[in-house]
């Protein structure tokens, strides 16, 4: 999936892959998508819900070898 | 800016001596929906942490008024509830704590109860799982000790026997456990004590142990365990009398709640066990036992001490469960409408058979949510 910014937030426990995600997609414009790379465990439901109530929508997510990765479209 | 942390012992200790709390948890809404820290006095809100990533302002309504009241921040491992705690105090309250390890912690501290002293020296202790609703016992007489239903953090059973200088020989589970992982197996290895399962429920384990059976005594130092076959929660569930002062009841029967017979997927088989003991085993014993369970549900059914425990008699007066005339009514309440079943009761069963064999990590995992082991 193409996405128009990486975020590696891989190692970072909680809140930080979700400030970082924050910040990231504060810097696209709506509807581009930002891919996200996690490997905290919480992050996997707190990203969902993060982009559920910020407007955002998960376009696409797998996890790999530990490794979360989220495709997040800006709404 | 470094926020003040507040260990969970210490909550546990504030929560236990009634203290009004007001508790701000920032997981996301579903993990608190599921299970939150609950006290008599406690209040709590949500706020999930990246609601307020820039600031904790659309929730200031919410919040207490008085910016130096006191607020306690939890999260899932303590590391959002700093970043919140921090965003509280550039919101100018002044008094805000995060709770050291969050929930993770909260699930798996142990606070230990006096119960009280037995007849011919040496006391009962409860171990209090206030995350979890577990309840776990050490009975102690000249030097000697026995566990009852431990919980796996097995360091604090043996800091505390060593504090006191009590040696531990027995182990012992009521039942085999769907709800949290045992200590029972590793403390016995641990410390080289005999660990005591009953035998209807043990025969698919996949270590040795020692079978307890009805009628079964168990010294310990001046003082008697004496077993009490006791089914309906499982098969082999087993009751112990403790310095005839004492009914240790396991899963069987709560303070404000009845033990739940359908953990191993055989509600309609032993719905008639449950009723039998309930209705007629304990019937016969004593009235001033003090009931002593391996689980409480809810706030209101600690005594004032933090202690979880109540006469026998006074069951029988107020327990919803034992006042069930119909048998028809009482099958119909324990097998229809049951509370979900506990966050991975099948995989905590077979990891207390010795089928499964998860990291410490995953144990936490499998142990993570509120205790679903009554029917009320």
């Amino acid at each position: 999936m193409n996405a128009d910014k990486v975020l590696d937030a891989k190692g970072f426990a909680c809140p930080m892959p979700v400030v970082r995600a924050k910040k990231a997609i504060d810097e696209l414009e709506a509807g581009q998508v930002l891919e996200v790379h996690t490997t905290d465990k919480g992050s996997k439901n707190d990203l969902t819900a993060w982009a559920k109530a910020s407007g955002h929508t998960v376009v696409n997510m797998k996890e790999e070898n530990g490794v979360f990765t989220f495709w997040i479209k800006k709404g | 800016m470094s926020v003040k942390t507040m260990t969970v012992k210490e909550i546990a200790n504030k929560i236990i001596q009634g203290e009004d709390l007001f508790i701000v948890d920032v997981r996301n809404p579903e993990e608190f929906a599921d299970w939150r820290i609950e006290g008599k006095n406690v209040q709590v809100m949500n706020i999930p942490y990246f609601e307020v990533l820039d600031g904790v302002d659309p929730f200031l309504e919410q919040l207490p008024k008085e910016k130096e009241n006191e607020i306690y921040v939890v999260c899932a491992k303590g590391g959002s509830s700093l970043f919140v705690a921090e965003q509280l105090e550039q919101a100018g309250f002044s008094h805000v704590y995060s709770i050291e390890g969050g929930m993770k912690a909260w699930s798996e501290h142990l606070e230990p109860v006096k119960i009280a002293e037995l007849k011919n020296g040496g006391a009962i202790y409860q171990f209090v799982r206030l995350g979890k609703g577990c309840l776990s016992y050490l009975i102690e007489s000249n030097g000697e000790g026995a566990l009852i239903d431990t919980n796996r953090m097995t360091d604090v059973y043996i800091q505390f026997a060593k504090e006191r200088g009590i040696v531990i020989k027995h182990v012992i589970d009521t039942h085999l456990h769907a709800d949290h992982i045992s200590g029972g197996r590793k403390l016995a290895e641990q410390l080289g004590a005999i660990y005591y399962l009953p035998p209807k429920d043990a025969k698919e384990v996949t270590f040795p142990y020692a079978p307890i059976q009805d009628g079964g005594r168990i010294q310990v130092g001046h003082t008697v365990i004496e077993a009490l076959y006791s089914p309906g929660h499982t098969i082999g569930s087993t009751s112990f009398i403790v310095d005839d002062q004492f009914l240790l009841t396991g899963d069987i029967l709560f303070i404000d709640s009845i033990g739940r017979p359908d953990l191993a997927g055989k509600a309609q088989d032993w719905v008639g066990d449950l009723r039998k003991t309930l209705y007629e085993r304990y019937k016969q014993l004593a009235d001033d036992l003090l009931v002593l369970p391996a689980h409480f549900m809810v706030p209101g059914e600690m005594n004032d001490d933090g202690s979880v425990g109540t006469t026998l008699g006074m069951l029988y007066a107020k327990n919803h469960g034992l006042n069930i005339a119909s048998e028809e009514e009482f099958r119909k309440t324990v097998t229809e409408n049951l509370p979900p079943q506990p966050n991975a009761y099948q995989e905590i069963r077979q990891t207390n058979m010795g089928k499964l064999h998860p990291n410490e990590e995953q144990q936490r995992e499998m142990e993570i949510g509120p205790n679903r082991c009554a029917v009320r």
